[in-house]
């Protein structure tokens, strides 16, 4: 029975409803499972429809990625630098790393190896309803609770800045990389920390010493598609960053980030205007940076496999 | 009474196939009109007002944006577009080359006054001074450097405010201020909308903002504007952005395809007459010319 050509069963098969209820069904999953490349593909060739002519023929490539001058709207001279656009979002993602990568793993380990019980159960629901704040309830935090704060407490003159910013992302970015990280620490078979343990390690030690280097690979893909989230964030950075053009040389700096610039430019830019063209150009540069990212921590996930 | 205009509309729509703008002899007539989102209050306010002025005429009234209202005047698919910016040079060629011209006519105007923090000492600015702070090449980066201490704000620094580079209010406020070839000095922190540009300059004492007069709240202060040193400064309110005293004061617009005929003209007429500026006025804008208006009863 479980040995036979798949053809030949085919052709056994009786055709009753069930057969044709059997047939709508792999029909209907296969459009699902195919649904996602075609979406990806359409995406893409829009977003590179939209952009791509605009780079090849107008677009100083040199200037596009070395001037801090961001000015698309200018009727002499419009120059579009995103030298400090991508400054922006680099340093807000790389504070939100900062603030997101201590806690998420350490609640992932926490829920994996220590807590027991409820605890466990409830801090689960917990960290997984942070992930349920919509992002422009974030922002809205950003803009006018962590706004004054920050202004009292480091005595700076805006609090909208890349610390507002980066800390209220890591916030955001916590909950999906504690969970992939949890994953990856339940993965590792319990047979190694019981042979650990046998052989007189405490708990500390068997997390440090085994379960840790053994789950490595997922907590790296973990803080990658923390990283990803970071970048592609668009409202609440738009909120809490300040959306302003500048070279970040301190946290207390606002910034302005890729993703943001287009949330609040496309709206009203003529469409097929070069304003409208490089907002495009962004998404596909914003595109590609993800995509990369993904794909980073999905190989480096395979790799547990291959070892 | 909401069922019956749904009904003049649809029988509006239906009795006159195509839009009889141009004839308007005796059909029902649509009037499409879209665009700023600065003007859709005032222009839903007249649409509704107007039906019972003349109920053989329906507007259909849509927000959008100054540039969504240009664009699709320039498409041809509006009657009247509205705009807080005049249209650009490119755009009134766009329009030629569909065989439009479009025909800019005035209906109110805006003040965008000066925002500060309620404990900023400051009680005016001239043109000059919100050049220094705001422009590329201005020099003021300090509150000190205008002689001013700002309790809560140490560092001095002014925390210059603006607003997303595509909005009707900051290309007028860098024209008035900036003059025509004038840039903004980068590192602004470009606010997505007026409420969130007022709410930010309520909470930063180092801060400095513009908006339209009628996103002022009681949580921040408004400076009075002069010209230039030496001559009067003005306090941005209705009365002083009508008559043209106050300097930072845009023109409301609706552009037309055209020199308006039939119904799309008698529509305008009743706009810039006293009944429609009294409209304008209660919105908190300020009508072309004075007007007497009645108290609402």
């Amino acid at each position: 029975m479980s040995s036979r050509d798949p053809g030949q069963a085919a052709a056994l098969d009786r055709r009753d409803l069930a057969w044709y209820v059997d047939k709508l069904a792999q029909i209907l999953v296969f459009i699902g499972g195919i649904s996602g490349i075609i979406l990806i593909l359409g995406i893409f060739v829009f977003i590179g429809s939209e952009g791509l002519p605009f780079i090849v023929s107008k677009l100083n490539i040199g200037e596009f990625f070395t001037s801090p001058l961001w000015r698309p709207t200018s009727e002499a001279n419009p120059t579009y630098g995103i030298l400090a656009l991508m400054a922006g979002t680099a340093s807000v993602t790389g504070l939100a790393m900062v603030v997101a990568v201590p806690f998420s793993l350490g609640a992932a380990i926490y829920i994996a190896e220590f807590a027991r019980g409820r605890t466990r159960e409830v801090l689960k629901v917990l960290v997984e309803m942070l992930a349920a704040i919509p992002s422009v309830v974030w922002g809205f935090i950003g803009l006018s609770i962590m706004n004054p704060v920050i202004i009292k407490l480091f005595n700076v003159p805006v609090g909208l800045n890349v610390l507002n910013a980066g800390f209220i992302l890591g916030l955001m970015a916590a909950p999906i990389m504690t969970t992939i990280a949890e994953d990856a620490l339940k993965a590792v078979p319990e047979g190694y920390r019981e042979a650990a343990e046998a052989m007189g390690a405490t708990r500390w030690q068997v997390v440090r010493n085994v379960v840790l280097p053994a789950a490595k690979s997922g907590l790296v893909a973990a803080v990658l598609l923390g990283v990803g989230r970071g970048f592609g964030e668009t409202m609440a950075v738009l909120m809490a960053s300040g959306h302003s053009i500048n070279l970040p040389t301190s946290p207390f700096d606002s910034v302005r980030a890729l993703t943001a610039t287009i949330a609040a430019e496309l709206g009203e830019t003529a469409v097929g205007s070069d304003h409208y063209r490089v907002l495009f150009t962004l998404g596909i540069l914003l595109f590609l940076v993800t995509f990369v990212i993904n794909l980073t921590a999905d190989l480096v996930v395979r790799g547990i496999g291959k070892k | 009474m909401k069922k019956l205009s749904a009904l003049l509309i649809a029988v509006a729509l239906i009795g006159c196939g195509s839009r009889s703008d141009k004839g308007g002899s005796g059909g029902r007539t649509l009037i499409q009109n879209k665009g700023s989102d600065t003007l859709v209050n005032v222009a839903q306010a007249w649409a509704e007002t107007y039906k019972e002025v003349d109920r053989n005429v329906a507007v259909a009234v849509t927000g959008g944006g100054s540039g969504t209202g240009i664009s699709a005047m320039i498409n041809g698919t509006v009657d009247i577009a509205n705009a807080s910016r005049k249209m650009k040079d490119s755009e009134i060629e766009a329009a030629r080359g569909n065989g439009i011209e479009p025909v800019e006519w005035v209906v109110g105007y805006d003040a965008i006054a000066v925002y500060v923090h309620v404990d900023n000492p400051v009680e005016s600015f001239s043109l000059e001074q919100l050049a220094g702070i705001y422009g590329d090449g201005g020099a003021t980066e300090a509150w000190s450097d205008l002689g001013l201490e700002i309790p809560g704000c140490d560092s001095s620094e002014i925390v210059r405010v603006s607003r997303q580079n595509n909005s009707g209010t900051y290309a007028y406020f860098k024209q008035a201020v900036l003059g025509k070839t004038g840039e903004y000095k980068l590192g602004s922190r470009d606010m997505h909308g007026s409420k969130d540009a007022v709410d930010l300059v309520h909470n930063t004492p180092c801060a400095i903002g513009y908006s339209g007069l009628a996103y002022a709240t009681d949580d921040v202060k408004m400076p009075c504007v002069s010209r230039g040193e030496g001559t009067e400064c003005v306090a941005p309110t209705v009365a002083t952005a009508s008559d043209g005293s106050y300097p930072i004061a845009r023109p409301l617009l609706m552009y037309t395809a055209g020199q308006p005929e039939g119904a799309i003209k008698t529509y305008l007429d009743w706009i810039l007459s006293d009944v429609g500026q009294c409209i304008i006025l209660e919105k908190g804008y300020a009508p072309v010319r004075a007007v007497s208006c009645e108290e609402p009863a």
